[in-house]
């Protein structure tokens, strides 16, 4: 069976590896190259801290459990293939997210929740607080520590993953999408700026440009970009010792407002450099260094680390996050067009989530097992069928 | 008489002819330029300690400085030193700066607005890696010119100066004014005798290029050093521990390979290295201005109309940044950038393009210094190519090819604290592709405290 | 007037007007930062290259190419 799956992002790379290793022919289509966009201009996150135990997105909060365990040992088997140095540059370092005064209360509750459904949160105050972040500010009165938080370097995460699908077949093409092959009203390949590719199944993986490439294959799906812009320091001596947000960060993801959002997200990276993130604007795909969000960042992070407001800027990037209407990630067989899946809308979360979506992926094109419920995330969902009407 | 205002963006022989052209065409002028001091780094220089005689076209600084205190004297002009512009908005016209002391935190945030901007940001010079060039008493040519006239002092006692161009010649010149020994310069070009107008005796160079006397001198004292000027030849190696102690020359092909068996030790203590000269662009870019073309590693220039306009409306680029020329075509330049700007019809700037015209011929035949691909191969495996982040050759040569931005971002190459203004191009060049290294949204480096509490508005 | 500052413990005279990195090199000193564990000092002179960055008055990456030397000021080598 040959699997297009188009995108070489991280939720490309993740799934064409998991098709390869299912026995699959992958063929891996991108117009620009691997981790070109999102994956490149990103965190790496790999968050159980913001993920919330409500209905409405407690079938995300459960994908991301299960992927951050994935991440584990994907990290090590990836290690392990690559040999000659770190493959992802996993780094298990928990986070810790801080209230100021007045946000105490929602966010002991919004853990509490957290912890019914399995996620590790531990509150931690005063002197645990200071242990674990001894350069915080004074005013910062409560956290919840996050053991399971980890953070990957993206774009080598990404290159690994497609290294590994490449290691067991799969072919990576550099081309644009333009249209799909149908035969009997069913996606049998699809049409590239170089050449046409005969395929039994089409994955997806688009990213924010999702909704534009379905369009080009006769689906229709509702994504959008989002913009977050993220700050990098210089590289000094490590004062910042885990990912530490404050409690704005699920509030930012979660909303459908168009106006600038930030809440500060601080953490060290292995070069030494802090990166501050992150806004999320509805600004098309705007890439041009906007003021207001640096700002804005800035001076959520100086809060809550005031050492910060001496550190150098070295640079600012933006990137684009993939959103669907209702905010939950869409992975599944397109409802009018069979052969087509999709797997995008993973909205600042992808990174994290990738290796789940990959397992959905497998399950939903070649029938392999998961344990992992595909319904909530299903494009034909009513949440999704109501927004897009 | 113009009532517009023009801001203009550095204050070397552009930006100060610029500023000097839009007040004599009775425009309001801002002047912003990150030096202590006017004059850029063609006229860099310090009242005490400057020996004079490393000064070229005084006078004609001296009558750009006192047009402009003249200007604020009527209340038309506003000099801001010390200002480094980190932003640079063109819908509309805002510059944003911040002025202090360098790097020091705190700084004065100024916001500048305008009806016309022109970039005169310069260029400095590029220096190719090569094995030991990270070791201490190796500097750019620039470098030791500057610490010459700024600062009075040179790096080393023996110097060696390697790399292309004219420009190598006042830097020799400079070294041995400020005391040290130059022992060789070495040009990596092999000039063309009759093509081009260059012969291999920098007299006749400084002549072709119609600055006779002023490059004369540089021959002449290089003459009574006893200095060998030599071309076809290149540093390929730096020798030392701790610092340099001795570098490998050899000489070098039209593509500047090493030719085996040519190498021989010089002994020096310090290395000055200058293979022409990467224009600033930052600011242009992040204004939208349009480039030209150019294979990774070769340099590329804002695209300018006769009268100096970029592509962007209401944006003007003179000197370095719109074609490598030297002070003349920087000054023909901005002189013409200034009045177009400040609002003078094209019809009234035939004599400014004129002058401008006339300096075109040095710019061409600096063609003939332009690096060759060959330099790679003076490459070791582990020589460091990224300064900043110590990133080695063969990583960036392992990560180029492949179709991947993450393995080129895993190697940080250019990705440190310069931002990869000192290895950009050669990383691109060894990439075989453009990186955008170049596109940056910070155009200086600023502190995060310095974006909180809002800034101070100028008219 | 020439201002002293302190460079990592030792008295440094420099000469009035001139940069840190000037009076750095008058002192004898080709370098005064590492990076990667080995020596850097002036490269590039005139502040593209961030190679001879010191610590001022307790405030990192001031690069010593641009910045005059003042009476009292406190630099400290750096590292990374």
């Amino acid at each position: 069976m040959r699997v297009v799956v188009v995108g070489a992002g991280v939720i490309g790379a993740a799934s064409a590896l998991a098709l390869a290793r299912a026995g699959a022919e992958v063929v891996l289509v991108d117009r620009a190259g691997i981790a070109a966009e999102t994956s490149s201009r990103c965190e790496g996150n790999v968050l159980v801290s913001d993920k919330g135990a409500d209905p409405a997105v407690r079938p995300e909060a459960e994908l991301a459990i299960a992927s951050n365990a994935m991440w584990r040992s994907l990290a090590l088997e990836l290690d392990a293939e690559r040999g000659d140095g770190p493959a992802t540059e996993l780094e298990a370092k928990g986070g810790v997210v801080v209230a100021f005064p007045q946000g105490a209360a929602p966010l002991t509750a919004f853990a509490e929740g957290q912890r019914s459904i399995g996620i590790r949160a531990e509150v931690v105050d005063g002197a645990a607080l200071r242990a674990l972040e001894p350069h915080l500010s004074p005013e910062v009165e409560l956290g919840v520590h996050y053991p399971d938080d980890a953070q990957v370097q993206p774009s080598l995460a990404t290159q690994s993953l497609a290294s590994a699908a490449m290691r067991r077949g799969a072919r990576l093409v550099l081309a644009e999408v333009t249209a799909a092959r149908m035969r009997g009203g069913r996606i049998v390949g699809v049409e590239t700026t170089s050449g046409a590719i005969d395929a039994d199944a089409v994955v997806l993986c688009a990213g924010p440009w999702s909704g534009e490439a379905a369009a080009r294959l006769g689906a229709r799906l509702d994504i959008r970009p989002r913009r977050g812009m993220i700050l990098v320091t210089t590289a000094m001596r490590q004062r910042v010792f885990h990912k530490v947000y404050d409690a704005d960060y699920v509030g930012a993801v979660g909303s459908a407002d168009a106006q600038l959002q930030t809440s500060t997200v601080v953490e060290s990276t292995p070069a030494g450099t802090v990166l501050i993130g992150s806004s999320r604007e509805r600004v098309g795909f705007d890439d041009r260094p906007a003021l207001a969000p640096i700002e804005a960042i800035a001076a959520k992070a100086v809060r809550l680390f005031p050492f910060l407001a001496e550190t150098q800027l070295l640079r600012t990037y933006a990137g684009f996050r993939p959103y669907a209407p209702d905010h939950l990630p869409v992975i599944g067989e397109d409802p009018a067009v069979p052969g087509l899946f999709h797997a995008s809308g993973h909205e600042g979360a992808g990174i994290g989530l990738a290796p789940a979506t990959a397992e959905l992926i497998a399950h939903h094109v070649l029938g392999s097992a998961t344990a992992l419920d595909p319904a909530p995330f299903l494009p034909g969902r009513a949440s999704l069928a109501e927004v897009a009407a | 008489m113009s009532r517009r205002h023009v801001v203009v963006l550095g204050a070397g022989p552009a930006g100060l002819a610029a500023a000097v052209a839009a007040l004599e065409a009775g425009a309001r002028v801002t002047v912003l330029d990150e030096g202590e001091r006017l004059g850029g780094q063609y006229w860099r220089h310090h009242e005490a300690i400057t020996d004079r005689r490393l000064q070229h076209g005084w006078e004609r600084f001296e009558r750009s400085r006192d047009r402009i205190a003249a200007g604020i004297a009527e209340g038309r002009a506003v000099l801001l030193q010390r200002a480094a512009v980190w932003r640079v908005d063109v819908e509309p016209l805002r510059l944003h700066a911040l002025v202090g002391k360098p790097d020091a935190p705190g700084r004065r945030r100024v916001v500048v607005r305008g009806d016309a901007l022109v970039l005169a940001t310069g260029a400095h010079d590029r220096a190719l890696p090569i094995p030991g060039w990270t070791l201490p008493g190796v500097t750019t040519a620039g470098a030791a010119q500057a610490l010459a006239k700024r600062d009075g002092v040179t790096v080393g006692t023996r110097t060696l100066v390697a790399g292309a161009g004219p420009f190598l010649l006042p830097v020799a010149q400079s070294l041995a004014i400020a005391g040290a020994r130059v022992v060789e310069v070495l040009e990596a070009s092999r000039l063309p005798r009759h093509a081009a107008g260059w012969t291999a005796r920098p007299w006749e160079l400084a002549a072709a290029a119609g600055k006779g006397l002023e490059l004369a001198e540089y021959a002449r004292s290089l003459l009574g050093q006893r200095t060998p000027y030599r071309t076809g030849s290149g540093v390929v190696r730096i020798l030392g521990e701790r610092r340099v102690e001795a570098a490998v020359v050899a000489r070098l092909d039209r593509a500047w390979r090493p030719i085996p068996g040519t190498e021989r030790e010089v002994a020096c203590d310090s290395v000055a290295l200058g293979h022409g000269f990467t224009p600033r662009l930052d600011a242009a870019i992040q204004a939208g201005c349009a480039l030209t073309e150019a294979p990774p590693g070769s340099p590329r220039f804002v695209v300018a109309d006769p009268d100096q306009r970029t592509s962007v409306d209401g944006v003007w680029a003179a000197g370095e940044i719109t074609g490598i020329g030297g002070a003349d075509a920087a000054l023909a330049e901005g002189d013409l950038a200034g009045r177009s700007a400040a609002g003078t019809p094209h019809a009234a700037l035939a004599a400014a393009r004129r002058r401008r015209d006339r300096t075109d011929a040095f710019a061409r035949r600096l063609e003939a210094h332009a690096i060759q691909d060959g330099w790679s191969s003076w490459l070791e495996d582990d020589t460091l190519v990224c300064r900043c982040e110590s990133v080695e050759a063969a990583a960036i040569v392992r990560a180029s090819g492949s179709a991947s931005r993450a393995l080129r971002l895993a190697t940080r190459a250019g990705l440190g604290a310069c931002q990869g203004r000192t290895c950009g191009s050669s990383v691109e060049a060894l990439c075989g592709e453009r990186l955008g290294l170049d596109a940056r949204p910070l155009l200086a480096p600023m502190r995060i405290g310095e974006l909180l509490g809002g800034s101070e508005a100028t008219a | 007037m020439s201002p002293t500052f302190e460079f990592d413990g030792a008295e440094i005279a420099a000469r009035d007007g001139q940069t840190i990195a000037g009076a750095l090199i008058a002192s004898g000193r080709a370098s005064w930062r590492t990076a990667a564990g080995a020596e850097r000092g002036v490269f590039c002179g005139i502040g593209i290259c961030q190679d001879c960055t010191v610590t001022v008055n307790g405030a990192a990456g001031v690069r010593a190419c641009l910045r005059t030397a003042c009476d009292g000021d406190v630099v400290e080598p750096e590292s990374r």
